[in-house]
């Protein structure tokens, strides 16, 4: 089965050309059977290679297929093949497994949308790109993939390309991807060429990670952190996170499996493949968490004081992301994937919820005209409150599981440090409130919602309800592959990567019989890490359990003290709900003064020193031209005057020769 | 016995200069586009003179058949030329030269 890994983004790629070509005169019904099972099967062949691969014992749990040459030139050569290792199986799965759901529920959602058929057709792409990212065996293929679903997600966040703001967000992804990619490709050039300094022309991952020792720190570092900038691009991470919340735009199911189940994670992803190198690199790795932490607490923040439901769902993902850089900046690259994970479930699930509640209310989006929705459409209720239950990490669902075990490893590695947790841990509490501020101004309180949109209120069709439900029981459950040692869990997911991006950091000296680490070779743990791993976990659990109690006093019990508050900090609040103008002042840092140097190099180089060269030299030749032509008087006589005149000078000449 | 006094070829060759001469003059200055004409003829005349006086002294008959064929040269451009006067006279009512200049800028 193992041989058949090129399946998986086959079946997509059929699917999009299907879509993509015939769609339109096949009609809806077809691609609506189309579109999702190409996923489906997809999702099926990365079930059945799962099972084989967990068959085999840890150590040979790696397997290329190469299907051909692709780019053949000299020494350097890279091939079309694909990888299957824990890291790219379960990646794929949570792509084929998340992209399923999410394609069924579009088939219930984009129904009337005129551009049903084009819309399967980018997200079939997507997903065979998205697949291209995660199971490609060599640097170029994934940026292969890394580039196409940059691609397939500006088509999508501009798929209302009729609206201008839809248009103009995917043009503002586009190009602050693009920034990014830049680096990424900077990277990828430094790491080929510093490795082959030592001889290994290649840019194929197994090769590279077992030659990337010969390279000294500075390269390591210098690869890592451009490599880190394309991830922050991709991520979303400070300060490229700007594009995300635009991205919004785009239709909902969308936002949810590229702008927050996959795409977006592809940035994690791409570190915790590279682990090896950013092992090398301290200060990369440095960068990495603390960035990660800064966009956790700093986006989090802004979610506070958004009224737009996806706004708010597009800063909590950031928000979360930034959690994920965490964990794989101090070096818990498993921790990050586990989260990944688990957030492409609950996050997936939340913006799908929005998506319902949309639905719902006619396309509403403005959390102060919803409320008293729980009754009305409870199946989107409870599958939005239990994705928010996860997302607030109250004890026993996913989120709980991936978010504790980020804390504690900023906390306990030796990469980590106390003001990482410190900050991460306030982001915890502060994602927990706002999560319940809209949860709360939604589905509670008293209804809001415009007379003429209240009266048709409707739960969504079962094709939109399964998906939900579906998503919700993997947000419940998806935390248990990865409970922690001191929990009395196994951690498989730890062990499952353990061959792709190691055991963990090395903790510290506080912590160094964290159970995490230790118990596997010592097979018991000591008491004192183990208390303070419990503790900080009811500590987090109590800043969550804060955050919802503020979210509760203020949008349930005293709905009228948040503007009262907003008032009094007129100032801050001012500040917060404009974003800290990093729009504006991106606009006029970057936008502004690279048009004024366009403007300036086209008025200025262009018009004056280009064309007025050309220009000039054509005005002269006209004018030389002018003085030139007097000579044609058009009387013959002239012209034989000239004839003679030429003749006499020819005789002149030879008689004067002749003397000399 | 008669003797024919023998002309030295330089006297001949002066003849053909003067020739020339007259005729370039005329056809530089004359207005009348038959008289231009002529004073062509003249030209190629003393051009032939030349190459007959030329043939003699160098004992080769070259310059005869060159002769020849300038002579039948003129004599296709005078036909086509005073057709081209002619044609020129209908249109325009004038064959003076200075009155033809519409061939310039």
């Amino acid at each position: 089965m193992l041989e058949y890994v090129w399946l998986i983004p086959l079946f997509p790629f059929i699917g999009f050309l299907i879509n993509g070509l015939l769609g339109k005169r096949l009609g809806k019904g077809v691609v609506s059977v189309v579109g999702p099972s190409a996923i489906g099967l997809s999702f099926l062949t990365s079930i059945l290679i799962f099972f084989e691969l967990i068959q085999r014992p840890p150590g040979e749990r790696l397997f290329e297929k190469v299907l051909f040459d692709w780019v053949v030139s000299g020494s350097f050569q890279t091939v079309i093949g694909y990888q299957i290792d824990p890291l790219s199986i379960l990646m794929a799965l949570v792509v084929t497994g998340v992209s399923f759901f999410i394609h069924i529920y579009s088939v219930g959602y984009m129904h009337d949308d005129p551009g049903y058929t084009r819309y399967f057709t980018y997200l079939n792409l997507f997903v065979f790109m998205m697949l291209n990212l995660v199971l490609a065996n060599n640097f170029l293929l994934m940026f292969v993939g890394w580039e196409g679903v940059g691609l397939c997600s500006y088509l999508l966040i501009g798929f209302w390309y009729e609206k201008d703001s839809a248009s103009n967000a995917g043009k503002k992804a586009f190009v602050v991807n693009r920034v990014g990619d830049f680096g990424f490709i900077l990277g990828m050039f430094l790491l080929f060429t510093s490795l082959g300094q030592h001889g290994i022309w290649t840019l194929d991952f197994t090769e590279v990670f077992a030659n990337v020792g010969k390279l000294d720190t500075a390269t390591a570092t210098a690869i890592a952190l451009l490599l880190f900038v394309g991830a922050c691009g991709k991520s979303a991470q400070i300060p490229l996170y700007v594009w995300l919340p635009d991205a919004m735009e785009g239709p909902t199911p969308v936002s949810s499996l590229i702008h927050a189940a996959t795409m977006v994670t592809a940035g994690v992803y791409m570190v915790a493949r590279c682990s090896i190198l950013y092992n090398m690199a301290p200060i990369a790795m440095a960068v990495v968490a603390i960035v990660g932490c800064a966009t956790a607490i700093f986006t989090a923040s802004i979610g506070f004081c958004q009224y737009d439901i996806k706004k708010i769902l597009a800063y909590s993902t950031i928000s979360q992301l930034g959690y994920m850089f965490l964990a794989v900046g101090v070096g818990a690259y498993a921790a990050g994937i586990f989260h990944l994970m688990t957030h492409a479930f609950f996050k997936g699930l939340l913006f799908l919820g929005a998506g319902s509640v949309m639905h719902a209310l006619s396309g509403e989006l403005d959390i102060r005209k919803m409320g008293a929705l729980r009754k009305k459409i409870p199946i989107t209720f409870v599958t939005f409150f239990i994705a928010t239950l996860a997302i607030a990490g109250i004890p026993g669902l996913s989120g709980f599981f991936s978010k504790d075990e980020i804390l504690w490893m900023a906390f306990s590695s030796q990469r980590g440090h106390f003001l990482l947790w410190l900050v991460a841990a306030v982001a915890a509490g502060m994602t927990a409130f706002y999560m319940f501020r809209a949860l709360f101004m939604a589905f509670f309180g008293e209804s809001r919602v415009d007379h003429h949109v209240a009266h048709h209120i409707h739960e969504s069709p079962k094709i939109m309800t399964i998906p939900l439900m579906v998503l919700a029981f993997l947000s419940i459950v998806g935390g248990y592959v990865g409970v922690p040692h001191v929990l009395g869990g196994a951690n498989h997911i730890h062990e499952f990567l353990a061959p792709v991006v190691g055991n963990g950091p090395p903790v510290k000296a506080h912590a160094s019989f964290s159970l995490i680490q230790e118990a596997w070779a010592a097979g018991a743990g000591g008491e004192h890490s183990a208390t303070l791993e419990l503790l900080l976990m009811a500590v987090s659990v109590v800043i969550a359990l804060i955050g919802i109690g503020i979210a509760y006093f203020l949008y349930l019990k005293n709905p009228a003290l948040p503007k009262m508050l907003a008032q009094r900090w007129r100032g801050l609040y001012q500040l917060v709900s404009n974003k800290y103008y990093v729009d504006e002042l991106y606009q006029v840092l970057f936008v502004n003064s690279l048009k004024n140097l366009g403007r300036g190099l086209w008025k200025g180089f262009d018009d004056l020193v280009i064309d007025g060269t050309v220009n000039g030299i054509a005005y002269l030749i006209g004018w030389l031209s002018g003085v030139m032509r007097k000579v044609q008087t058009g009387l013959v006589q002239n012209y034989a005057f000239s004839i003679v005149l030429g003749g006499l000078i020819l005789v002149i000449y030879y008689i004067i020769r002749g003397f000399f | 016995m008669w003797v024919v006094p023998t002309i030295p070829p330089a006297l001949y060759l002066m003849l053909s200069g003067i020739l020339f001469t007259i005729g370039v003059i005329g056809a530089l200055t004359r207005r009348n586009a038959i008289v231009v004409f002529m004073c062509i003829e003249l030209m190629l005349n003393a051009v032939n003179l030349t190459f007959i006086t030329l043939s003699r002294f160098l004992q080769s008959v070259d310059g005869v058949i060159f002769a020849f064929f300038v002579m039948a040269v003129a004599a296709a451009e005078a036909a086509v030329g005073l057709a081209i006067f002619v044609m020129l006279y209908r249109s325009r009512e004038t064959i003076n030269v200075d009155e033809v200049n519409l061939l310039k800028w």
